[in-house]
């Protein structure tokens, strides 16, 4: 019987044998931080989609006659030095921070990923030129490449994404190139290039799909790292520019100024920052431990 | 040790080549040139006066001979000049270092005397409540942004002590208690953060060494809790410790970055920042240089600490 090559199974999560909600029902028991974590980001997600219905005012509308107000009925969380809605902006920052972040992590991750799975499949000394020049863009600190980069690029939301991005991408490369070494040596790999399958199909197709994994992992911890520059780019006045409600530029202000005046408006997006960040570490954590068969068991 | 210090050093000098291109090449994808930017405020230039400045800044050159020429600046140790203050940047900047070196070693000290404790305390109680508290804690500081925690800090002193820090800089001389103050506090918002990459790393290789056969052994021979795990496991489990305290200092600039605006205090990493929000790009492009060369360094140190703490790195090339 001739074996055709694309008949080779390829082994890929557990999650899809028995159905997705099994799967998280079981993850749950198993990690409740880590499900609680998930539960936080599912909040994001709700508020920064229905960020118009969830809002109480128009987060970019200023009222002069209330201006740093204390958190009441009409204004929960209190308004800001122009007078506008802090709960509402906070509700609209869930998006900006949303978007930003999840587009620069796939953007940093998929760029990353796909230099480390060739990089690490071709070997020899392509692999090392290349490690060498991801030990360069990783050798300066994060916040400090991406200051420089969003300061070269411009304000605007695009560039801020691609600022944020970049750090990301030597560390992606790093994970998936990790895993390609590993999975390079199975032995279904070593039949299907038996069976002569050519290599890019061999690379995309059989060992592409065995590095989701890691991929989930490092998406879901990078995720919360670039909420974090975001909220420190924008803090910076260097990130996305008004009029887009922030949380990082919201906290933008002079804490000792406002300490006693308003302290409503350096407690509230500190804590929705906080709060999301604490959630896709919590959710990273319990994923690696499930999905990182390396970290298994320790 | 010899090679293996001779290759480190290598090694290092061409990292350090490879990121100077790609900070200069960055900082050249800024859409207009540093003159335009200059002179943007000034309203109406003359062109001859344009090309002067040009030609005095040496942009007019291509891009391969100002790359060479600025790493001959580097290599002599010129840091070029200030194009706001119209002073030789390295004059600006020499009294920022003590501030941001204080405030750095502060902050480690902090991570350190954090991390540690509570990474032995949770590999030691594993899978305990307390472990899972500890857990949570140092989650919770990785999580928050280190401004926002400096804010928060601020917030508590003003609310409970009615007491709002200097918003300027004290000399040690002038005040030694409220120069004190005045760094322990953003030490601290740092530290805190920088500490749970600390913990987790010793949680878990203390978790590992604590399987080894010389920890049974020690056990065996009836020694106390205490002895085996301070004398004997943490001084095997520190060895990824020290490598971690080394990668955490680019991590610390970053917090520091941020944490010097929030507490204005006068340093580098502040510095860096007015600079950038000012287009000082000849400045931006001498400290990020400069902050690539405190990284390298201090990695190449920690490579030959470990060489010292580990016999077999020191032997084995």
């Amino acid at each position: 019987m001739a074996v055709r090559p694309t008949a080779i199974a390829v082994p890929v999560g557990r999650a899809s044998r028995d159905g997705l909600v099994a799967a998280v029902v079981r993850f749950a028991r198993k990690k409740p931080l880590g499900a609680a974590g998930g539960v936080l980001m599912l909040v994001m997600l709700v508020t920064a989609v229905f960020a118009d219905v969830l809002q109480t005012h128009d987060p970019i509308a200023t009222n002069a006659a209330y201006t740093l107000g204390a958190p009441n009925a009409e204004h929960w969380l209190g308004t800001d030095h122009l007078g506008r809605d802090i709960y509402s902006r906070i509700v609209h920052g869930a998006r900006v921070s949303l978007v930003v972040s999840v587009a620069s992590t796939l953007l940093g991750s998929v760029l990353g990923g796909i230099i480390g799975l060739l990089s690490g499949y071709v070997g020899g000394k392509s692999d090392l030129v290349t490690q060498r020049v991801l030990d360069i863009l990783q050798g300066l600190p994060l916040l400090v490449l991406a200051l420089v980069m969003s300061a070269a690029l411009g304000p605007a939301i695009h560039n801020v994404i691609i600022a944020i991005s970049i750090p990301i991408v030597p560390r992606a490369a790093r994970v998936i190139r990790a895993s390609v070494l590993s999975i390079r040596e199975t032995q279904y790999v070593e039949a299907a290039r038996a069976l002569g399958v050519r290599h890019v199909r061999i690379a995309f197709r059989h060992i592409l799909p065995n590095t989701i994994g890691p991929f989930i992992v490092l998406c879901t911890a990078q995720l919360g790292s670039a909420i974090l520059v975001e909220a420190t780019l924008s803090f910076l006045t260097l990130g996305v520019p008004e009029p887009y409600p922030s949380w990082g530029r919201m906290l933008s202000v002079s804490a000792a100024e406002y300490a006693q005046k308003a302290p409503h408006l350096v407690l509230f997006p500190g804590v929705a920052i906080s709060l999301v960040v604490f959630g896709s570490n919590l959710l990273g954590d319990a994923l690696r431990d499930t999905l990182d068969p390396r970290l298994r068991g320790s | 040790m010899k090679t293996y210090l001779a290759q480190r050093l290598v090694v290092a000098l061409l990292t350090l080549l490879g990121m100077s291109a790609v900070i200069f090449a960055l900082l050249r994808l800024a859409p207009g040139d540093i003159v335009d930017i200059l002179f943007s405020t000034a309203g109406y230039v003359s062109p001859a006066e344009k090309q002067a400045l040009m030609k005095e800044l040496g942009i007019d050159q291509p891009y391969w001979v100002q790359y060479l020429d600025w790493l001959r600046q580097i290599a002599v140790g010129d840091l070029g000049k200030s194009y706001r203050y119209d002073l030789p940047a390295w004059q600006l900047i020499k009294p920022l270092v003590p501030v941001t070196l204080e405030l750095a070693a502060l902050s480690i000290l902090f991570a350190v005397l954090i991390g540690v404790p509570t990474g032995v305390v949770s590999a030691v109680r594993q899978d305990t409540a307390l472990d899972y508290a500890l857990r949570v804690f140092s989650l919770a500081g990785l999580s928050m942004p280190a401004f926002w925690l400096g804010m928060v800090i601020i917030l508590g002193l003003v609310t409970w002590f009615a007491w709002i820090p200097p918003l300027s800089y004290v000399s040690p001389a002038e005040n030694f208690k409220l120069h004190a103050v005045q760094f322990l506090l953003p030490a601290l918002a740092v530290g805190y953060r920088s500490s749970a990459l600390i913990m987790r790393i010793t949680r878990s290789s203390l978790l590992e060494v604590m399987r080894e056969d010389y920890i049974r052994t020690a056990w065996a021979k009836g020694q106390t809790g205490r002895v085996v795990i301070w004398r004997h496991a943490l001084k095997n489990a520190m060895l990824p410790v020290v490598t971690i305290i080394g990668i955490e200092f680019a991590f610390l600039i970053g917090g520091l970055v941020v944490t010097e605006t929030v507490f204005n205090l006068p340093g580098v990493a502040r510095f860096l920042v007015q600079a950038i929000l000012w287009r000082d790009y000849p400045v931006v492009q001498n400290l990020v240089m400069f902050i690539a060369i405190v990284v390298i360094l201090s990695n190449l140190l920690v490579d030959m600490l470990y060489g010292v703490l580990d016999p077999r790195v020191r032997y084995g090339g």
